[in-house]
């Protein structure tokens, strides 16, 4: 089947056509930007949170609802082998049944061109098929996952009880782009001394406050009220401008990546042959002259 | 290679299932662990959402005559015959002949070396690319065998 086929089957509801276009999204083979009226959430958080049980509890709230949920599960890869063991999706119940839902675990591949440049065109081809629930899963806050992650336009940041590790990360920017934060675990103690000391860190800004919430995942507590807050969020102008900035931050830096030549600077480099200015000035001609081809 | 490692039925035991995951992941494939007591039809949907070429099974319960072919069965009905199936854990010989006979290619027990692993998937791919039948709802005829 060609690409227009795959397109017309996916988007009249069928699975392995959508699945295999992903595939093609994946691997360059395919692109997809039509503007749509898209509802994409980005989570994320440290690991061992609870994401994808949280996202488990989402699917389970929205399809009741009538929403078609899809999520992309984003792994790192092994940056020594490039595999990847992808096991989001079994902690997400109701992710492997039911037509309304549709998980897809992806791997970083950290090798040239990498995942990040492709996930808004799966976004834009999961809402053009129908999908009203995108979800964004990635882990951490690495600066590849909060390029990932700015291109949902909400998101949520989750947190465990007795960490705060979301504040240690907030150097790198992921508090600052969050819309509500979750403290997830809240049946485990000190869940509330943490969400005090989030608010506390936040109101050292002086932005308008962003909603933290208590949720058990496990337990099915505060779910409801996360659902409520999520559906009636109005995503915010100025953190769009920090998405934005993350978004072509990553692509700047897949750019790099993706030089043929970038290695060998690497390697100048190292074996000091080149100083890291001279490096960058090499790389910025390499770029300058891609940009002109 | 994207590599559905899956647990089927009332089996609870996955240490084997993790062991080959983390080995396929270092030998550079994407695997996408399923977790434990699945559904032959929760399988498929996994592999169709994920677009798999390679299912690995991995059954330590006894009940691997009914549910491995109720899987190849599905997989059939889906028109996934191209993908490649194998499979793992306690298998008795008498039982493998039907097992193959559904279209698995290779079949894994206590003790083999993971690099076997390997080389059955680098073999399959290798015929699949010249045209030989490797997938569960292809001409059978040639199926792994371990030395």
């Amino acid at each position: 089947m060609n690409d227009n086929e795959l397109l017309m089957g996916a988007k009249s509801g069928d699975r392995r056509n959508l699945s295999k276009l992903l595939s093609r999204i994946e691997s360059g083979k395919f692109t997809f930007q039509k503007d749509s009226n898209v509802w994409a959430l980005g989570v994320t958080g440290p690991p061992g949170v609870g994401k994808s049980t949280l996202i488990g509890k989402l699917i389970e709230q929205w399809t009741n609802a009538g929403e078609k949920v899809a999520v992309l599960a984003v792994d790192p890869s092994s940056p020594v082998s490039g595999g990847a063991i992808l096991g989001d999706r079994l902690r997400m119940s109701n992710s492997d049944i039911g037509e309304s839902v549709f998980v897809r675990s992806l791997a970083t591949r950290n090798y040239p061109g990498g995942i990040i440049p492709k996930i808004s065109d799966m976004i834009n081809l999961f809402s053009y098929c129908g999908w009203s629930r995108i979800i964004i899963e990635t882990v951490g806050s690495g600066q590849s996952e909060i390029g990932i992650i700015a291109f949902a336009d909400r998101i949520l940041l989750v947190d465990g009880p007795d960490r705060g590790d979301i504040i240690q990360a907030e150097k790198a920017g992921i508090m600052e782009m969050a819309d509500i934060i979750v403290v997830n675990k809240s049946d485990l103690p000190r869940a509330k001394v943490t969400a005090d000391l989030i608010i506390e860190s936040l109101s050292l800004d002086s932005r308008d406050l962003v909603p933290v919430l208590l949720t058990s995942a496990l337990e099915n507590k505060g779910i409801n009220d996360l659902v409520s807050c999520l559906d009636s969020l109005i995503p915010d102008k100025s953190r769009k401008n920090l998405r934005i900035r993350q978004i072509l931050l990553s692509h700047w830096n897949s750019l790099a990546i993706s030089n043929p030549r970038f290695e060998k600077i690497i390697l100048d480099a190292s074996d000091g042959i080149m100083s890291i200015s001279e490096s960058i000035s090499s790389l910025m001609e390499l770029l300058h002259e891609e940009a002109k081809s | 290679m994207r590599i559905v490692v899956a647990k089927v039925g009332l089996d609870g035991h996955d240490r084997g299932a993790k062991v080959i995951s983390r080995a396929l992941r270092n030998a550079g494939h994407e695997v996408i662990y399923t977790g434990i007591r699945k559904t032959p039809h929760e399988i498929v949907r996994i592999i169709i959402d994920e677009d798999a070429e390679a299912l690995g099974i991995s059954t330590l319960s006894g009940a691997h005559d009914t549910l491995i072919p109720k899987i190849c069965e599905i997989l059939r009905n889906e028109d996934l015959n191209d993908l490649i199936v194998f499979a793992g854990g306690i298998i008795p010989e008498r039982d493998r002949e039907a097992i193959y006979n559904c279209g698995v290619r290779a079949i894994f027990g206590p003790g083999t070396n993971t690099n076997s692993i390997f080389d059955f998937l680098n073999e399959s791919i290798k015929r699949k690319e010249s045209g030989d039948f490797v997938g569960v709802g292809e001409n059978l005829g040639w199926h792994w065998i371990d030395e």
